[in-house]
């Protein structure tokens, strides 16, 4: 139980001497809250595992300090922190009974066999492992390996954290979703700290109350699902939630206007201090983006293909050597493949350097 | 569909056959013959029946009194070697570097004495442990032990197996270093996690692990040791007295020295057929432990829609409880 804070962390596997640039995980300062459903979101090779594996010191950070409530404890060993971790690939004691790999973290710390007999029933029965705790942890399938993982990681009850390492990867996806929720459940019973790695948005909306977003080796923006979606602070985290992702178009910006290829697209805000070195962009979700018939005044564009998603159509359309996406509505359209598109100004954003810029009101 | 008959297709067996009968069945057979007969020299042979057999295994004749003691030596030895070799060979795989040019150097370093042939290795301990030009008689003397592999039998133990253990711990140790290598770095990461000690590291990961490899390890090593002949009839001539003769020294003895062909080839059958049977049964050992392996590794795929939530329990085997 404890407040997790990362203070200037950054590592690099080329040694603190390498150019900042290739380091995996560049400078990060920010704070997990205890009791929190963290995920940790990015494409892979972002960095995400680095820095998990940084905060269960299996890796020493380059630099930095991580500090449980306060108390910095970078220098030590996996062992002497109060973590736990679940990995990509399930790892069993398979000499063991499954009880036995349950009680493994903790009879290695000495806890009573009383209290160690109670959390092993307890996660036995949460875990839906009851009937096979006396039985040999040999030939059980990947779900049943990957639930024993799991059980080893939460058996512990005074951790700081239980961090997941993409542990649903070589589960089926039908069982994903049943153990996704057993631990979201678990999540809310036990009241642990959880951070999950994950580079499937899905996995990760559906888990976390606070989405961390990672990309080359920085975190982007750290959210609730909402807040992901509605204001990304970053155009990478704007392109990567969402499906199809967010429309980022290059702009002129100007007041409370944005003229992309000649034509004006109106801005719930001011933005009148951007840098003129910046490079300016405009992005908005397909989602606020309606296809009409063609009218004056609206941005034209070609439409290239519809794709059906069921509940929502959307249209892929081209204006210029810009491609974007914008919903179709029912009984859309089009004769000669034109059509005009409708952006709802207040979920307009602007970005200069990918980063968002707020307006002024 | 048919199956083609082609009686021909034998005649593609017939060079197999051939070389087979020639280097194994009639030479085999032609110890079957001597072991029925005496012989008093001048090609001259006497029917004797099972009489050597009998002999053989009746402890108050010569002949069975020397081949159950060299018999008792050669168990006794392959003990100790495998007592001293398995663990020793399992402590230097754990203490090899994973990574980095030091491997290449500790697998060289390791290779070597598995590269000398037999009879070398016996003349440098034949040599190393002389009192008098030997450095390590020579130093142990002037230290105050009175070492004499010649004349003292304990000595003459020590100096064949320290060397044995010199000559094949390496092997051991290669072959658990392959084992070692095989472990996913994520089991020793979930035991650091886990809080594992070293102790229980070895005892949860390593050791299963290595399990194949070292009854693999064993093995070869009793198998190597229940025939041990160059080395030590290098060393000590299987002396002093008859305190080093093992089974194959015996057996060239009785065969060669006294030319006693009919004693030899029923020795030789008896030897021959013990360790047929040594190898049959860890033969057996490992399919089994293979048989439990494979169960387990088909129930693993993860692609295969599984609908119950719960654990499902292959119904296969029953534990085999072989390897352990």
């Amino acid at each position: 139980m404890a407040r997790i804070d990362l203070v200037d962390l950054a590592h690099s596997y080329g040694g603190n001497d390498a150019p900042q640039e290739s380091f995996a995980l560049k400078p990060v300062t920010m704070t997990w809250r205890q009791g929190g459903a963290y995920a940790l979101l990015g494409p892979s090779g972002c960095g995400k595992t680095t820095l998990l594996n940084v905060i269960s010191g299996i890796i020493t950070p380059s630099r930095g300090k991580i500090l449980f409530d306060e108390v910095d404890i970078t220098p030590l060993s996996t062992q002497k922190r109060n973590i736990a971790q679940v990995f990509q690939f399930p790892v069993i004691y398979d000499t063991m009974t499954v009880g036995q790999n349950l009680a493994f973290p903790l009879k290695n710390r000495g806890v009573p066999k009383a209290e160690i007999d109670k959390r092993v029933a307890e996660i036995g029965r949460l875990l839906d492992l009851e009937p096979y705790l006396n039985r040999k942890a040999t030939r059980l399938t990947a779900d049943a390996k990957q639930k024993i993982s799991l059980g080893r990681g939460l058996v512990r009850s005074d951790v700081a954290a239980v961090l997941f390492d993409e542990p649903l990867t070589v589960i089926d996806p039908e069982l994903k979703w049943q153990l996704r929720s057993k631990l979201k459940a678990l999540h809310r019973e036990l009241d642990l700290t959880m951070i999950y790695v994950t580079h499937d948005q899905t996995e990760a909306l559906t888990f976390a109350d606070t989405v961390v977003v990672m990309h080359d080796g920085r975190v982007v923006q750290s959210g609730t699902p909402a807040e992901l979606f509605d204001k990304p602070a970053h155009t990478f985290v704007g392109y990567f939630i969402g499906s199809p992702g967010m429309n980022i178009l290059p702009a002129e910006v100007r007041g409370r206007e944005a003229r992309v290829g000649g034509h004006v697209i109106a801005l719930n805000r001011a933005y009148d201090n951007l840098s003129a070195a910046a490079k300016i962009e405009i992005g908005v979700r397909p989602e606020f983006v309606e296809v009409v018939a063609p009218a004056p005044g609206l941005l034209t564009a070609k439409i290239e293909r519809l794709d059906d998603l069921g509940r929502i159509r959307f249209a892929r359309a081209r204006f210029g050597d810009a491609k974007l996406a914008a919903r179709a509505p029912a009984g859309f359209t089009s004769a000669d493949g034109m059509a005009g598109l409708k952006f709802d100004p207040s979920h307009v954003h602007v970005y200069a350097d990918s980063l968002l810029v707020e307006g002024a009101a | 569909m048919d199956k083609t008959v082609n009686q021909k297709a034998w005649f593609l067996v017939l060079p197999v056959f051939l070389v087979v009968a020639f280097s194994a069945v009639l030479p085999l057979m032609t110890v079957v013959n001597y072991s029925m007969q005496d012989t008093f020299g001048n090609n001259q042979f006497f029917w004797n029946g099972v009489g050597w057999f009998k002999e053989l295994l009746d402890p108050s004749t010569d002949l069975g009194g020397r081949f159950l003691a060299s018999l008792g030596r050669n168990l006794f030895f392959s003990l100790v070697i495998l007592a001293i070799e398995v663990p020793l060979g399992i402590v230097v795989a754990l203490s090899m570097p994973r990574q980095g040019w030091t491997v290449a150097a500790c697998l060289v370093i390791l290779a070597l004495p598995l590269l000398i042939p037999w009879n070398v290795v016996g003349t440098i301990w034949q040599i190393f442990g002389r009192p008098d030009i030997g450095l390590l008689g020579y130093v142990l003397n002037a230290a105050g032990f009175d070492y004499n592999y010649v004349s003292n039998d304990i000595d003459a133990w020590v100096t064949v197996i320290v060397m044995d253990v010199w000559h094949w711990t390496s092997l051991v140790a290669l072959l658990c270093y392959a084992g070692l290598k095989s472990i996913p770095e994520a089991y020793y990461q979930a035991a650091q996690i886990d809080g594992a000690s070293r102790w229980a590291v070895f005892k949860a990961i390593q050791l299963p692990k290595m399990n194949r490899v070292l009854l693999i390890a064993v093995l070869l090593r009793f198998m190597d040791s229940f025939m041990i002949y160059t080395e030590p009839f290098v060393v000590t001539g299987g002396g002093p007295g008859n305190s080093t003769t093992f089974v194959s020294i015996e057996l060239v003895k009785i065969a060669l020295g006294q030319f006693d062909l009919g004693k030899a080839a029923a020795l030789s059958l008896v030897y021959n057929l013990i360790i047929l049977i040594v190898c049959w049964i860890f033969y057996t050992v490992m399919t089994n432990a293979g048989v439990e392996r494979k169960v387990q590794a088909e129930s693993e795929p993860a692609a295969e829609p599984k609908p119950a939530t719960a654990i499902k329990p292959v119904p296969a085997l029953k534990p085999k409880e072989g390897v352990a």
